[in-house]
Formats: C-alpha cells, structure tokens, sequence
C-alpha cells in the first residue's frame, strides 16, 4: 500500500484468478484476472449484480467450484499457502478450520436431520482437539454469543424449529465456532426481512471486529456494504472494475458503472424525477463484448474502450478503478489487475 | 408447530375490532377507483378430516390478512409496504379477484364486486391487470412474444389486431416490434418483465397491481423498469397498488403508503407523513433498519424479535412482542386504527393515549 499506515501482510492474497467452465464447444471464462487482498481483521465488500462473478470469486478462493469449473490462471494466496495447488484433503482441513463459510438461504445450509447442537459439536471436534464436554460448552457459549436465546435447550433443536433469522445466526455460530481467521459470506442477509436484515449484519460485524476476523462480505446490496465493510470491490461481467475505501466509492465513485449503479438505487428523501438508469443489461457469459465489457451500457464510452481490456489504473491512493478514463490521469499504467499491494 | 382454533372459520377473531368499527382508513380523495372495505382473508391449514380427527389438531388457520380498509384515488399509487408474512400479497390477490375474501369487499368505481354476477363482472375485471414478481414464472416458456402479449384481447378483437397491438404495446415498454416471434428464454430478466407490462396493458386497464415488480431484478434493470412505469402512469394515466418490501423503492413511487403487518393495516398516510413523521412504532422500525448509504454514521435504534407466525398471531396488538412502547392495554386490546388531525390514520394505543 501507498503511504498510509503501516501496511500488515495480506491475510489472502487472490492473485489474477481466472475460472474457466470448460465445454464440449467452447470454454467461457467466468471470472478473469482478479486480484485483491485481504488483510486480517479487515471487512472486504464484493459488490455487483446477478452474473458478476462475486459467488463464483468465493467459491474459488475455498475450492468449491461446480465442476467442470476450474482455476485456470492465478493464485489464491492464503497465509503464505497457495490454495490453489492444495489436495481436497488439505482443503477439507483449512475450510471450516481457518476458513469459515456463511451461505444466503439458512436452510440449506443446514442439515435438516442434526440438531443444531450435534452440528456445532461435530464441527468443533473435527477440526479443534477438544473432548466431547468441552466442545459441548464452548458450542453453547458460541450459541448464546450469536444471541440465541436459552441456547442450553435450543442445542436440542432442529433447524425447522427455528425462525429464519435465528437459523441465520446458527449458521453464524457454526462459521466461527473454531475461531476461523477469515469468513466468506455470501448474501448473508438476503433472504431475510429487512427488520431482521440489519440484526444479522450488526451481529456479524461485531463477532468479527471482537475476534479480529477478515471477512470477504459478498453481496448485492450497496446499502449492506455501506454499513459494514472498510473496502469494497465493484465486479462487473467477470471482473474487477473498481476497487477502494468504502466511503470513497459510494461517495465518489470513478468507474462509470460504480456511478450508474449509485445513482439507479432509489434514496429515502431523494426526490429526483427520474431515477439515473443504466440501460442494457450484464451480458452473458458467452456474449461479452470486446474491449472493456461495459462498453455498450457506458456513457462515456471511447474510442480505446473498444479496443482493449482497460487495467485497475489507482487513481486515488487505494482506490482504484479499470476504465480508460482515467488512464492518462493516472500517468504510467499499472500492470494489468494488479493491486497497489503488489507494487514494491 | 400448530394448535386448534375454535369457533367456524369466519368467527371475528378481533372481538373489540368487530364492535363499531369505523369506515378505517378511508381515503380522503373523494374520486376513489378502488376500495376495499374491511377486507379479510383466512386460510384454512388444519388438513383433512382423518389428520384432524386422528392427531385431534382441529381448525388450523392462517390469518393472512384481518379486516383490512383503504381506498386508491384515481391517479395515484398507493403502495403496501411490509415483511414477509404481512398479507400484501393477498390483498392484491384480492382486489384483483384472485382469491375470494372471506369477509368483507371491494368496490371498483363504486361497485361493489361480489354483488356481480361473472358476466357483469368482466368488463370491470378487464379495467384491472397485476403485474407478478417473478418475470421468469409469469410468462409460459413455450409461448411466443405475441402470443403472452395479445393473449388477453385476441378473442375479442381478433389475430390481426391483436398482433397490431401487440407490437405497438412492445415499443411502448421499450422492446422492438421484432421481439415478437421470440420466446421468454432470449430475453433477460428487464426484458421478460417489460413483456409482463406490456400483456397487464393490452386490455387497456385503468388499475394494476403491482405485486414486487422489481424485486427479482438487479438495481441498475430495477431503475429503468421503474422510470418505465411512472412513465407509463403519466402517458396513461394508470393508477396503481404498488406492493414492495423494499421502502426505498416504494418512497420513490407512492402516492401515499399502507404500511402491513401481519395482515393489518397500522398505518396510513401519504408518503412525505410515513416516511417524513412515522408515527406507528413499527413504521419507525422499519425505517430504521433501512441500510445508510449516506455514511452518516447516525446510529440506528437496534431492533430486536421477527414477524410471528400468523397462525398465532400474539393477542391484542399483534407488535407488542416487539414494540417498546407496549402497554398492558396493548397485550390485550386490538387497537382499531384512527384518524389523526393531520389525516394519517394508526392503529396504536400509545399514539391514541398520547404515549409516544
């Protein structure tokens, strides 16, 4: 990083991924040169709409890419481990142990056949050397710290005895019973009510920041980002188009995407006649244009927009975006997708 | 999970509501299109004869939506807003003529519908369409464009007419008249939902619900289906029920705002007194937990429990569980809504007592 404080090592490193769903008539690339870090403790928003690639971002980084999907380029750099060269074995062992993971629906995410304490118990002896008493005490204290309430007897239960959002926060628990030092959550809160909605992102934000957990907070919900993470990446057909500081990109974002998407999101109090839309839609994976992918929706779209791949230009300390714009404010491009990290 | 509820099926629950209930919450305009006039909507989930009789479970029944009043101004958009399980749904179902109430009614132009036979009925439930959530269930996937869209005119005005229309209802929404010989697969999600407008308008109403008509769509397709609409509503002077649970969305669109919860109405008023004054504590709620994107940093009052079940709904007022104002009276007494002087209409005890 630039010259703000001391910069720690990154927790993650994601080095330019590219995943690549292999067909009998052709190979589409579903994500392409991605790269950001994660530092310990720190929140990361992944931020974009259906088709982006944010999902297919987290799956990545913990191998559980839908087969024929794979990783056909980059690393997944985690606490100095290249993720990507691991055996299942090896992965088994990091995810759940080191890696914690929150899915959007609880209830699939949850086997209907365990009661919801014999899941905590089973998680915490598989991964932590703990007796069966122990792991027992340290999944009820892990109950009633996600605000469960008389978790003794709720250990008993089974997931369809509880609400949607107490089931939300089981799965909460069971993310970070072993102490994990990252969390993937994806969608964490969109399949719940909005009242119940901001109980769940408190509740997260506040277990993490206690435990000093990174947390890699995917969703499509500008307003959930805004509340909870310090950095957030904009990803648009695949790729990184914007990343900084949280309150830089909502407040000025640079990436004509990142604008369009701010201003086509209705405001309490705004009063605008029309709403800003962008027009088109994301393409599909099998129909991305040439040149820069948002080329055909862009207003100030230009002649090199057609042409190439715009690179991640840092246009303001840490805050970079991928758009031609700003290529020759920025001076010397950057090599291509590479954070600011990367620079000595 | 469920437990008997004596008494037949149409047994007011709300005794106290049942009493002299006012004319609740109608609306002030006097040029009502629409009414609805203590709507209500019980679903009966007990089973069959042999489960209730050999598990003795008896009546089981989900109150989806419990007397609820309101009326729609020609010309406006009157939105409902509420949580999963608040009953926004059926009441456009209801109005619509989608389900059949079990008490109450609802009057078009005055008229009230049940009084109707079918065929006396239909001209008036032509002058009404809904327009669903999800555009990838609403359109059947093996029928062309101009087969969904002309489908509700074709036997009254025929194929060439209703071709004709048909293509100049797609440019109205913004498609191509090309867009015709295609199926629901080759369009995206914006797409389908813009052909789901174009059908609700081919039989040229005056009144659509619509039923969540963005929520399945990303921000950026929600924007343009949006401006599509109230541009529409101007060109045609549509009026509109707009159900959403997002409030965002609905301050950006209403008129004025029905705010559910668990099949009730609590509060009533139009958009710049809901969103500018909540009075109803579960209004102020739900405002709170919108997510600030202005970065403020205000802090937001935490809100504790989830929506109960409706087949249980808590006696009295059903947000006391919730609510921190909640009063002995409120654990007992069903509050019946009432007019302010400022003309919003709540149905909370600690606002009428002056309380809050």
């Amino acid at each position: 990083m630039t010259a703000t404080p001391a910069p720690a090592a990154p927790l993650l490193s994601v080095r330019h991924l590219e995943v690549q769903f292999p067909s009998r008539r052709r190979t589409l690339t579903a994500l392409q040169d991605v790269s950001f870090d994660v530092l310990p403790g720190e929140i990361l928003g992944v931020v974009g709409e259906s088709g982006a690639g944010k999902s297919m971002t987290g799956n990545a980084i913990i191998g559980l890419l839908e087969p024929p999907g794979r990783i056909s380029r980059g690393e997944v750099l985690f606490a100095g481990r290249d993720l990507t060269r691991l055996d299942q074995a090896a992965l088994r062992r990091i995810r759940g142990r080191e890696i914690g993971a929150i899915f959007q629906d609880p209830l699939t995410s949850l086997n209907p056949l365990y009661r919801i304490g014999d899941m905590l118990v089973e998680t915490l002896q598989t991964h932590l050397p703990l007796s069966a008493a122990e792991a027992r005490r340290r999944a009820i204290a892990m109950l009633a710290e996600v605000g469960i309430p008389a978790p003794q007897e709720r250990f008993h239960h089974y997931p369809h005895q509880f609400s949607g959002g107490m089931r939300q926060r089981v799965v909460i628990a069971l993310a970070l019973c072993t102490e994990p030092r990252l969390v993937i959550a994806d969608e964490p809160t969109t399949a719940l009510d909005v009242s119940v909605q901001a109980q769940i992102i408190n509740l997260l934000k506040r277990l993490c920041r206690e435990r000093r957990t990174a947390v890699i907070l995917i969703t499509h919900d500008m307003g959930v980002i805004a509340e909870t993470a310090d950095r957030v990446c904009v990803m648009y057909a695949g790729r990184i188009v914007e990343i900084g500081p949280v309150r830089q990109v909502i407040k000025h974002p640079l990436h004509p995407y990142t604008r369009g998407l701010m201003a086509a999101i209705p405001h309490l109090g705004g009063v605008a006649e029309e709403l800003a839309q962008i027009d088109g839609s994301m393409p599909r994976l099998d129909a991305i244009p040439p040149g820069c992918a948002f080329n055909p929706r862009c207003p100030r779209c230009f002649a090199p927009c057609l042409g190439a791949v715009p690179p991640l230009w840092e246009v303001e300390p840490q805050h970079q975006a991928a758009c031609f714009l700003y290529g020759e404010e920025a001076g010397a491009p950057a090599p291509a997708g590479a954070g600011p990290e990367a620079r000595p | 999970m469920t437990a008997p509820v004596t008494g037949p099926i149409t047994a007011p629950t709300h005794a106290s509501a049942s009493g002299a209930a006012p004319a609740a919450l109608r609306a002030e305009p006097a040029d009502a299109l629409v009414q609805v006039e203590r709507l209500r909507r019980y679903f009966d989930v007990s089973g069959g004869w042999l489960r209730r009789t050999v598990y003795r479970t008896g009546r089981v029944l989900v109150r989806a939506v419990s007397d609820v009043s309101f009326a729609i101004a020609r010309g406006e958009t009157f939105s409902l807003v509420g949580e999963s399980g608040s009953g926004k749904s059926t009441v456009g179902r209801l109005i619509v003529g989608l389900e059949r109430p079990t008490a109450g009614h609802v009057l078009f132009e005055g008229q009230r519908m049940d009084a109707l036979s079918r065929a006396q009925a239909l001209p008036l439930r032509r002058r009404m369409q809904m327009i669903f959530q999800d555009p990838y269930a609403s359109l059947n996937p093996r029928w062309r464009v101009k087969h969904l869209v002309s489908e509700p005119v074709r036997h009254r005005v025929g194929r060439a007419a209703g071709m004709e229309l048909a293509g100049r209802l797609l440019e109205q929404v913004g498609l191509a008249r090309s867009d015709l010989e295609k199926y629901p697969h080759e369009f995206s999600g914006g797409q389908r939902q813009r052909i789901c407008i174009a059908r609700a308008l081919a039989s040229n109403p005056e009144f659509l619900v619509c039923d969540e008509p963005t929520s399945a769509l990303d921000v950026s397709v929600q924007a343009q289906i949006l401006n599509l609409m109230l541009r529409l509503q101007r060109e045609l002077g549509l009026t509109y029920l707009f159900i959403s649970h997002n409030l965002a969305v609905v301050y950006y669109v209403s008129t004025r705002v029905g705010v559910l919860y668990l099949g009730a109405l609590c509060e009533v008023g139009t958009r710049d007194q809901v969103f500018g004054r909540p009075r109803h504590p579960y209004t102020r709620m739900l405002l709170d937990s919108i997510p600030d994107l202005e970065l403020s940093g205000k802090p937001r009052t935490p809100v504790g429990g989830e929506v109960p079940s409706p087949i249980h709904p808590p006696p009295g007022c059903t947000f006391h569980p919730r609510c921190p104002f909640a009063n002995g009276r409120c654990r007992s007494e069903v509050p019946l809504p009432r007019r302010l002087p400022d003309g919003v209409w709540v149905a909370c005890h600690a606002v009428e007592e002056g309380r809050l």
